[in-house]
């Protein structure tokens, strides 16, 4: 028996580490994995919630945000892969303007 | 007992990889140690029963984004990250910021969610529960997310292939 706040707080952890991945880390593809850690914190918590008021629909969701970051991480990894193309850089401080 | 002592050890393994994550400077580091925290999360969806999601986070998650990865960390031979310095209005509002949201949200997780204990596996989510319940319930999102990941292949695939002026010059060159 693990109380709800045990788990609430582990994914509250996770998240708080993804922010902080994503405001201090300056390559690109590091920052996009801390949004993927974000998301899992979340993911987290909905099925915690899940187990707790004994609804599935948790779950569904859950299976739903997977869904979503899959798409995002093909759109946005081939997005770095564009952005490497002009710029040959991956550091986000080099990326700064909107037209070369 | 043997939940909480499970719950705990692959609660810090996943703690311990998230903040390995922040470490490490070389991406591919980064990209690893968050593989660990997907895998020990997987352990928590099955200690609260969620089978169905345990499979999904390992095969989606640590399988196939973690491998699109590491294939782009590789592709673009990503060496260590340059350290830049951070602008002074992000440490005037940033740290404080993060502070109180911090605070609040231990506050809010101390106060009001209360200290009932999930049981361990009382919501069984076989994948025939959720199957049945994404087939009936749930078929209007479920046939959008199939739109969106169409979107998504077609929007990959148009931005990372090169555009034709380049792959012209390359041929004649």
């Amino acid at each position: 028996m693990v109380p709800l706040s045990y788990y609430l707080a582990l994914s509250g952890i996770l998240f708080a580490c993804g922010v902080t991945g994503f405001l201090i880390k300056r390559n690109i593809i590091t920052i996009f994995m801390s949004i993927e850690l974000m998301l899992n914190g979340v993911n987290l918590s909905f099925v915690a919630f899940a187990a707790h008021w004994h609804a599935l629909s948790g779950q569904i969701f859950v299976f739903f945000v997977m869904v979503v970051a899959a798409a995002e991480a093909g759109v946005g990894l081939a997005i770095i892969i564009a952005v490497y193309r002009t710029r040959e850089t991956l550091n986000v401080d080099r990326v700064n303007l909107l037209k070369l | 007992m043997l939940h909480l002592i499970l719950f705990l050890i692959f609660g810090a393994i996943c703690v311990a990889g998230a903040v390995n994550l922040l470490v490490q400077r070389h991406p591919i580091n980064s990209a690893l140690s968050l593989i660990v925290v997907m895998g020990s999360l997987a352990v928590e969806y099955l200690l609260l029963g969620a089978e169905f999601v345990a499979a999904v986070q390992v095969i989606i998650y640590a399988g196939a984004i973690m491998v699109l990865f590491v294939f782009v960390i590789m592709l673009l031979n990503a060496g260590e990250e340059e350290r830049t310095r951070g602008s002074r209005v992000a440490l005037l509002f940033g740290i404080p910021g993060m502070l109180v949201g911090s605070v609040l949200m231990g506050w809010v997780l101390l106060e009001h969610s209360g200290t009932e204990a999930v049981p361990a596996g009382a919501l069984p989510g076989f994948p025939k529960v959720i199957g049945w319940l994404l087939f009936h319930h749930f078929l209007l999102p479920f046939e959008v997310t199939s739109v969106l990941i169409l979107i998504a292949i077609m929007g990959a695939v148009v931005l990372a292939s090169q555009p034709e002026s380049v792959q012209q010059t390359k041929k004649e060159g």
